[in-house]
């Protein structure tokens, strides 16, 4: 089977498996915190800059961007 | 009555002096045609006339103030300005006072986070940039003027009224002696960003009216620092702010700062608000010498400019013709291009060597230019200050990403005014071999300079107009050239052939550039026969591997005999 397949979209050709998924859902609630009321939005923004670039693709951030606004 | 404010303006390191009102031959109840008049001497204004005289056309170049420009307003001229000037003839008294600079520094919380240098080619006679004072420029622009005799400058006049015809323009103007009513066949208002003449004809600006407003200060103060830009992103005495620091000639400093919101104009500039401002900045930055405010204004930065610059007779030109954001010295470098686009088309018209249509390319060119502008420095504008929340998280996260993660630091590239490349432009020939070339200035883009030898540049070697750039090692040019050259210089046409050779070569009939060792060729792309049409604004309209008589032909009649 490739990539695709697995993914739950045609885009991500890595996803994670549960239990990493469940660390990144540990440690962003704990960034969160951390940051505090005040520094959230921008902690936040960093964030997405950082893995932006990790991810290296403005089509597929673009898609993620669109996706995120959703059901708000 | 017009009674233009005639004591001299207040400065700490200006004399500024008074041109008195002279009594002009309409008021004694001549009535005279003339062929241009030019409202506002002002920079764009000032150049407009001299370059139009380099062709021999006379101009009535109208100015209501009798000084020149109240504090230093435009204070970085780019490379390009330097070169249109050089052709009005005042680079030489510049370059003996400009501080010229290439870096750029952007600091955030002590840390320079982003540092650029501009890029500076060693063919190059100037600098990427120049600072100077605009008082200074125009006193120079008016020495030009007062030395050439097919300029008439009438200080203290004011423009009040104006008619617009399909073939003329009459003027009502106001003076300490009264009104009079001035006729000419053509009208260039350069007079501003509240342009009278605009006002007056109604035609409307698009783009944004509105982009901030911002507090200029010039100070008398020893800060021994090199000339170069200073960018200060939300520093703490004013958080979320950028503070932007130039040396200018002269011992003075500007300081540039948005104003908080809410704030008017009136508040920013109170002397208290001024001095804690300035001083809190001088303190960040760890300077301590006593200073002095020389001048300070509140500047609102506009990105909008008029969709047509031509009616009828009336041509736009400058602040007048457009609004440009303050970062990225927009201001004075971009109404030059303008002007200097503008002036060898209407000399052309004037002169019968080309259809007034040709004008109609002016407003193509420049005004798809401004709107590059526009669109370059709304970018610049969206991260210097941040139109909303969202703009504004995005910018300091950059912010606060930049201090370790380098892969956000090409954001703060500062974007400065450049030349602009007529590559859609109605006068570029389409039967050339632009796409061929590995080298050389792009068709519609200004030619690239090149060194000569000590102190002698291409572009000294260039005047008032049309010009085939000729590279050959032959002794004597194609008999086709010379009889088309012939027969267009008998129609009073300027043209002319200027050979590049990599041999000694002499010739009577035209120009021979010596390129021993094949620089200019190897810059130019260029081997046996290659040619390349400038138009008189130093502007490529077609470029051939292979001088082809025919094809000459046709770029020239694309150039100047449009139907
Ligand atoms: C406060 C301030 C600060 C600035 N700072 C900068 C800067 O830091 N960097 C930068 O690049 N640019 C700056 N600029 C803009 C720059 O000064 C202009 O872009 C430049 O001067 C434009 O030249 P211009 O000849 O088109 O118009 P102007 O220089 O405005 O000249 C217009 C002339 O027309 C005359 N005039 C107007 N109306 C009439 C009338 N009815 N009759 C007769 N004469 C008339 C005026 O007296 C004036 O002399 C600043 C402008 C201002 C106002």
């Amino acid at each position: 089977m490739n990539q695709e397949t697995i993914g739950h979209t045609t885009m991500s050709h890595n996803t994670l498996s549960t239990t990493a998924l469940e660390q990144v859902y540990d440690q962003l609630a704990e960034g969160i915190t951390q940051a505090g009321a005040e520094k959230e939005a921008l902690f936040l923004t960093k964030l997405a800059l950082l893995l932006a670039n990790q991810v290296g693709d403005a089509n597929q951030v673009s898609e993620s961007i669109d996706e995120a606004l959703k059901n708000l | 009555m017009h009674f233009p404010d005639s004591s001299p303006r207040a400065s700490l390191y200006y004399d500024y002096q008074i041109y008195p009102f002279r009594r002009p031959p309409e008021l004694n109840g001549d009535t005279l045609q003339h062929k241009v008049v030019i409202i506002g001497a002002g920079p764009v204004g000032l150049v407009t006339a001299l370059d139009l005289a380099r062709y021999g056309i006379p101009s009535v170049l109208i100015e209501a103030d009798v000084q020149v420009s109240q504090g230093s307003r435009a204070i970085v001229f780019t490379r390009r300005s330097m070169e249109i000037l050089q052709q009005v003839g005042v680079t030489d008294r510049m370059l003996e006072k400009v501080l010229p600079w290439r870096c750029g520094n952007s600091f955030y919380r002590g840390e320079r986070v982003f540092r650029m240098e501009a890029p500076y080619d060693e063919d190059d006679r100037f600098q990427p940039m120049n600072n100077l004072q605009q008082q200074y420029l125009e006193e120079y622009l008016v020495d030009q003027v007062l030395a050439e005799p097919l300029i008439d400058l009438r200080w203290g006049t004011k423009v009040i009224a104006i008619d617009n015809q399909p073939d003329g323009v009459q003027l009502t103007l106001d003076t300490p002696e009264g009104e009079y009513q001035l006729h000419s066949d053509w009208l260039v208002a350069a007079d501003g960003a509240k342009s009278t003449i605009r006002g007056m004809l109604g035609p409307r600006m698009e783009g944004d009216s509105y982009t901030g407003n911002f507090v200029i200060a010039d100070i008398k103060i020893n800060i021994d620092l090199p000339t170069e830009r200073l960018a200060y992103f939300d520093p703490e005495w004013n958080p979320g702010n950028t503070i932007l620091m130039h040396r200018e000639p002269e011992g003075i400093w500007r300081l540039d700062y948005q104003l908080p919101e809410g704030e008017t104009a009136e508040e920013a500039l109170a002397p208290e608000s001024l001095n804690k401002r300035i001083q809190a900045q001088l303190d960040m930055i760890g300077v301590d010498a006593p200073w002095e405010m020389d001048w300070c204004s509140v500047y609102s930065a506009r990105a909008m400019t008029l969709p047509d610059y031509l009616h009828d007779r009336v041509l736009f030109t400058g602040d007048a013709a457009h609004m440009l954001p303050i970062f990225g010295v927009r201001g004075a470098n971009t109404g030059w291009q303008d002007c200097h686009n503008m002036a060898w088309k209407l000399a052309f018209a004037i002169k019968g060597w080309a259809p007034e249509h040709l004008l109609a390319s002016y407003s193509q060119e420049r005004v798809t230019a401004a709107r590059e502008i526009i669109d370059e420095a709304s970018k610049s504008t969206r991260f210097m200050t941040p139109p909303d929340r969202g703009f504004r998280l995005l910018r300091d996260a950059t912010l606060s990403l930049s201090l370790t993660q380098p892969f956000v630091r090409p954001l703060f590239h500062w974007r400065t005014s450049r030349a602009h490349d007529y590559l859609d432009s109605v006068l570029n020939c389409m039967r050339d071999d632009n796409a061929e070339f590995s080298a050389g200035p792009v068709k519609g883009a200004p030619l690239q300079n090149i060194r000569l030898g000590d102190d002698d540049y291409l572009f000294d070697r260039l005047g008032a107009s049309i010009y085939l750039l000729y590279f050959s090692d032959q002794a004597e040019l194609p008999m086709a050239l010379t009889l088309l050259k012939d027969a267009v210089t008998r129609s009073g046409v300027p043209f002319e052939v200027v050979q590049i050779s990599r041999k000694p070569l002499a010739s009577q009939s035209h120009q021979v550039i010596h390129d021993p060792i094949g620089h200019m060729h190897q810059r130019y792309d260029a081997s046996e026969g290659t040619s390349y049409l400038v138009r008189p604004d130093q502007h490529v309209s077609a470029r051939w591997k292979q001088f082809d008589n025919g094809d000459l032909l046709t770029a020239m009649k694309r150039l100047i005999n449009l139907s």
